[in-house]
């Protein structure tokens, strides 16, 4: 087990370091700062010295191993256009992204989780009708669609909620109500299809052969399997919400990771984009990590490989 | 021998799927008995309703879709398709058993066999508190487990295959049924495993009396394991007889394919023998013998007429017009 937990590490870190390299290479292919921070009227000269003081006219590896040796101490530079470090700009953003990733997660565990189970079980119900419906509803809707519609009924019509911004616990309910389905769809699916597979399986049916009681059947053998690939998608999901979704901190005009990252894009804001970009590397590669681990625990055939 | 009451008798058992194509006639109208200590083989093609007779005997037809719509299912004299859910849970592992087809899967990848194992043994009355893990090591060394107090704490993955059927076979035994039904329990197993294990199922019927219904497509198992032998073709038992009469007189057109369809060692043969034609699909039936269509003797009347039973021998009767 503990080889196991070693041996995921050192490719977390090795994953890690080519995504690094990736976000350099990709960074420096999508066009000269320099030239977008001065505009087109600026002269040869002025050019010349502002690239030397971004540090742009060095080769590109002197530039990558300079990279590189800031990246291990977690410094990103200077932003071109704030003009501040980096990573207080990250840090300062990344509280209100994980308070709202936090409440989405949550609410698509609580529901999408059980909601997913007892449509699998109540096979063919209307119970499990309205959560296929509502699954699929929540998968192939946009979600800054739903923001919008949110918006104009509780906002605009009904003025309960507010409708952009950080503040108070009302503001969360709208955005993370959002994300939250978006994530929560997908628990359902895969809840229930997890669990209908594992309830026709040999074991199921052999512990029903025995004589186990219903109850027995489902939450003690059938739950326990079905969870193993809810998982791993638990994970991405994670993940996926602390990189924090542009469209919905966009539309709500939340002060989060993904706003700060799609404003880091378009003004080619190097250090922006290289450090939003490396912390949602790194979130996806230590979730991934934590569902690895997680796994060994729930599956022994794993545990003692 | 003095007649004896049966301990499993089984009436017009009918199982029918309802599906969107129509109403699919798994089992229909399969009647049957079973002494105490008795082994009786089903055979059959796949999809022959084998399998479907024996879930239906459980009360664990697949659910919405199936049902048992009619006969009776009786153990000891007591009907089990008038049970409860509840009180079938306390028939089902201490009265009747199954063994699955599948060694590979029967088992929770997840849960030690010793966990397994004893958490059947707790649902019985007389086994709760301690002494339950001696109970389940004894039950391993019964199946010839070796070290079975090393095993108890395995997982299904860390077991060979043949192992992990003796380990449902120790889960079946274990709250000592009077009728155990082996659903092609020795399919997947190869060879030599095979043997074995059916060696330890003879032992096992021994020394507890237990009466054994053995679910197979392969004649030798029949011919090695069972005293009598049912066939089944299109959810009907077409031929029923002492194992030995089957085999010097397969008197059902079927049977009789079924054994030309066993390969010989000793005859050299260019092509292996196989029954023309496909089984019928269960929801469109003929209205005579569903075997009709690859019947090599097939005449007018087994097109109109399902044939009624006809007894070629003691204790031997077929289904066929034929034999008139």
């Amino acid at each position: 087990m503990q080889r196991y937990i070693l041996f995921r590490g050192i490719q977390a870190l090795f994953t890690l370091w080519i995504l690094s390299l990736a976000i350099f290479l990709s960074v420096h292919l999508t066009g000269d700062p320099a030239q977008y921070l001065l505009g087109s009227e600026a002269g040869r000269t002025e050019y010349e010295q502002l690239k030397k003081n971004l540090g742009l006219d060095r080769p590109l590896y002197i530039q990558y191993i300079d990279f590189m040796g800031d990246v291990v101490r977690a410094d990103f530079g200077k932003s071109h256009i704030l003009g501040r470090s980096a990573r207080e700009v990250l840090m300062e953003r990344f509280p209100a992204t994980l308070q709202l990733a936090s409440a989405a997660f949550l609410i698509a565990l609580v529901v999408g989780i059980p909601l997913g189970i007892v449509s699998a079980v109540k096979r063919d119900t209307p119970i499990d009708m309205f959560a296929k419906f509502f699954a699929v509803l929540g998968i192939a809707t946009p979600g800054f669609w739903i923001a919008i519609m949110l918006i104009l009924l509780f906002g605009a019509i009904l003025g309960w909620l507010p409708t952009f911004g950080r503040g108070g616990l009302d503001h969360f309910v709208l955005p993370s109500f959002v994300l939250g389905w978006a994530a929560m769809a997908g628990m359902v699916r895969l809840g229930r299809s997890s669990m209908l597979e594992v309830l026709d399986s040999e074991y199921v049916k052999f512990a029903r052969v025995k004589g186990l009681s219903e109850r027995l059947v489902i939450f003690k053998h059938a739950l326990k399997n079905a969870i193993i690939p809810l998982l791993t998608f638990s994970g991405l999901t994670l993940a996926g919400l602390l990189n924090g979704s542009v469209a919905v901190e966009v539309v709500f005009a939340w002060p989060g990771i993904g706003r700060l990252m799609l404003q880091g894009i378009q003004t080619r804001d190097f250090p922006i984009v290289q450090a939003t970009v490396l912390a949602a590397g790194l979130f996806y590669i230590l979730t991934a990590l934590l569902v690895d681990i997680l796994y060994a625990y729930v599956n022994p055939k794993i545990r003692y490989e | 021998m003095a007649k004896q009451a049966p301990v499993l008798e089984v009436q017009d058992l009918r199982t029918y799927f309802y599906t969107r194509t129509g109403v699919v006639k798994a089992v229909d109208g399969v009647s049957f008995s079973l002494m105490p200590g008795e082994t009786l083989g089903i055979v059959g093609e796949s999809g022959s309703g084998k399998s479907m007779t024996a879930l239906s005997i459980m009360g664990l037809v697949p659910k919405p879709a199936g049902k048992t719509v009619g006969g009776k299912v009786l153990l000891d004299g007591e009907d089990l398709l008038q049970k409860s859910n509840s009180e079938m849970r306390q028939i089902r592992g201490r009265k009747i058993c199954m063994i699955l087809q599948d060694p590979m899967t029967s088992l929770n990848p997840v849960y030690t066999v010793g966990n397994q194992l004893i958490e059947t043994l707790r649902m019985r009355e007389d086994a709760r508190g301690h002494g339950l893990k001696e109970r389940a090591i004894d039950l391993l060394s019964k199946v010839k487990i070796a070290s079975p107090e090393t095993r108890i704490g395995n997982y299904p993955h860390q077991m060979s295959g043949g192992m992990r059927q003796r380990v449902v076979g120790a889960i079946a035994i274990s709250g000592s049924p009077k009728v155990l039904i082996a659903d092609e329990a020795t399919t997947s197993l190869d060879a030599t495993i095979q043997y074995q294990y059916l060696q330890l199922l003879r032992e096992l019927q021994k020394d507890t009396g237990l009466s054994i219904i053995f679910i197979t497509h392969d004649f030798g198992i029949v011919a090695k394991m069972c005293d009598r032998v049912a066939v089944m073709y299109a959810g009907k038992m077409v031929e029923f007889a002492p194992v030995r009469d089957l085999f010097n007189k397969p008197s059902h057109p079927y049977t009789e394919a079924l054994m030309r369809s066993v390969p010989n060692v000793d005859e050299e043969v260019d092509k292996l023998y196989a029954i023309e034609g496909q089984p019928p699909a269960l929801d469109k039936l003929p209205v005579g013998c569903p075997f009709a269509p690859r019947c090599p003797y097939v005449f007018d009347r087994c097109l109109h007429e399902y044939p009624t039973s006809v007894t070629v021998g003691e204790n031997h009767h077929a289904h066929c017009w034929k034999l008139i």
